[in-house]
């Protein structure tokens, strides 16, 4: 009898490891994707920037500085190397973006142009998709951190060689400033 | 959910105690034909039942709707797929298929049976209705009821309301040919068991009669445990609670009934199709119990409260 309670205990832990292990498994996996994920919204909107900057240049001649310096900022951040590289080139581009968003603004013609309003609609999107990839990755790789962390999955999850996973971070001091925009023309 | 299964687990104790006799042997037959019975038809509509739906409110693909709309529409339109791209991103589960839904009346719905097999779909009058972070709200509801696999857990519900209804039935029907009389086990002589076994009884015999009545009224409180919670995650993703709290006003300051959307697939929806004002306490305290969706002041204050507004409006 005591033999059997036993084994039935022990074949519960063994139960309740390998589910908690390929639960860490598929959380792991779930924390990479996440990482891609962002990786492909910055491609679609490097790609989608020349689209806009050439529809808009025709009617906002006034704004050549502010046009070349989205260009600018795409380029740079096409040949970033490694992370924390990216993620300052790609906060510079989206701060120029987001300049060229709020001046467009300023145009009436612009404002009445059928084709420039979905592109601007295109590029607020893709400024949102990059933000919500960013958001999901950080919630997904705070819900492994914790599961590894909580108590009787912390005493092994070491073992099987899950590491916490980083959140996405703000590298630079300056990006957490509040963008200024300066609508006067020059 | 836990309650439900008590619920039904007494009832057939008391039946395979009194038709079965001992309590059925080791295996409680009545229990067991009644959730089976029960579970058939919901796993059958588990599977197809979102393509029903779709098609009984007459919901047409996104695509189709743009191809014949004006330019204006059509940017509206395209600001709808983008919104529930983000929101697809935001929940990390595959772009769902975009419904629209030729009814002026402002509500949105979602089916399927979990991430990858959903669809989601909104009535025209809520395109027109609501601007696009209103919007982002309701569609961040309604990807949070996909993620949160509300399909399958109202599929559950379901199979035990037809399994509590099945087995009141037969009982019922048992008692008319006489079957309240204990049909004899091998160790029925039982001294001490006389007064609890009537006390049981009575009680077993009320519950056969109020068994489907109470059955719709657990599965109604599950349904409005899963708005709650839709409302609560789809604020999670969106982090944005009070712009889901200004669309809910939009929509309840709207209210008629949705005729496309039938009563099959009211704890689907945003807001409830049938038009229920029980937020007003014009049906009083009745009609709540067997509403599928929580009084619409109450997601909003709820709401509130996760921003940090507490008091009035």
């Amino acid at each position: 009898m005591a033999g059997l309670v036993l084994l039935l205990i022990v074949v519960a832990l063994a139960v309740w490891a390998i589910a908690s292990y390929n639960r860490l498994v598929s959380l792991r996996n779930q924390v990479l994707n996440g990482w891609r994920q962002i990786d492909v919204q910055l491609k679609r909107r490097h790609d989608l920037i020349p689209n806009l900057v050439n529809a808009v240049r025709g009617s906002m001649d006034f704004e050549r500085d502010t046009l070349t310096a989205v260009m600018e900022a795409r380029s740079k951040a096409l040949t970033a190397t490694g992370p924390a590289d990216a993620a300052q080139k790609e906060g510079a581009l989206t701060q120029a973006v987001g300049r060229l968003l709020a001046i467009a603004e300023n145009y009436p013609t612009l404002k009445s142009n059928e084709n420039v309003r979905a592109l601007q609609e295109e590029l607020a999107s893709t400024e949102n998709k990059v933000g919500f990839a960013r958001q999901f990755y950080n919630d997904i790789a705070t819900q492994f951190n914790t599961a590894q962390q909580v108590f009787p999955t912390a005493m092994f999850a070491n073992m099987f060689g899950f590491k916490p996973a980083e959140l996405f971070e703000i590298a630079e001091a300056h990006d957490r400033d509040v963008p200024v925009v300066d609508l006067t023309r020059h | 959910m836990a309650a439900f299964v008590a619920f039904l687990l007494i009832l057939g104790a008391g039946f395979d105690s009194l038709y079965i006799g001992n309590f059925g042997g080791v295996v409680p037959i009545g229990s067991l034909l009644a959730l089976g019975a029960g579970s058939v038809g919901a796993v059958a509509s588990y599977y197809t039942g979102d393509r029903a739906v779709l098609l009984s409110s007459g919901a047409q693909p996104i695509a189709e709707v743009e191809a014949s709309a004006s330019d204006a529409d059509k940017m509206k339109l395209r600001q709808f797929e983008n919104v529930v791209d983000e929101m697809a991103i935001a929940a990390g589960i595959p772009r769902p298929p975009v419904y629209i839904v030729p009814d002026p009346d402002p509500n949105a719905f979602a089916t399927g049976r979990g991430p990858g097999h959903a669809s989601i779909a909104v009535t025209r009058g809520l395109l027109d209705a609501l601007d696009r972070d209103e919007l982002q709200g309701v569609v961040a509801h309604e990807m949070s009821h996909i993620r949160n696999l509300d399909t399958r857990v109202m599929t559950i519900v379901a199979a035990l309301v037809g399994a509590v209804a099945l087995l009141a039935d037969w009982a019922r029907r048992g008692m008319w040919f006489g079957g309240g009389a204990r049909r004899g086990g091998r160790d029925d002589d039982r001294d001490g068991g006389g007064a609890a076994g009537l006390i049981f009884f009575v009680v077993w015999i009320v519950a056969i009669i109020l068994a489907p009545l109470v059955a719709q009224m657990l599965a109604m409180m599950v349904s409005r445990r899963r708005e709650f919670l839709a409302d609560a995650s789809g604020a999670e993703l969106t982090r944005n609670p009070l712009e889901l709290a200004r669309a809910l006003e939009t929509i309840e300051s709207a209210v008629e009934p949705t005729r496309a959307i039938k009563r099959g697939t009211a704890h689907l929806c945003i807001a409830d199709p049938l038009g229920r004002r029980a937020a007003d306490g014009d049906g009083g305290g009745w009609s709540n119990l067997f509403a599928s969706h929580p009084p619409m002041e109450q997601r909003i204050a709820a709401l509130k409260q996760m921003a940090y507004q507490f008091g009035g409006h």
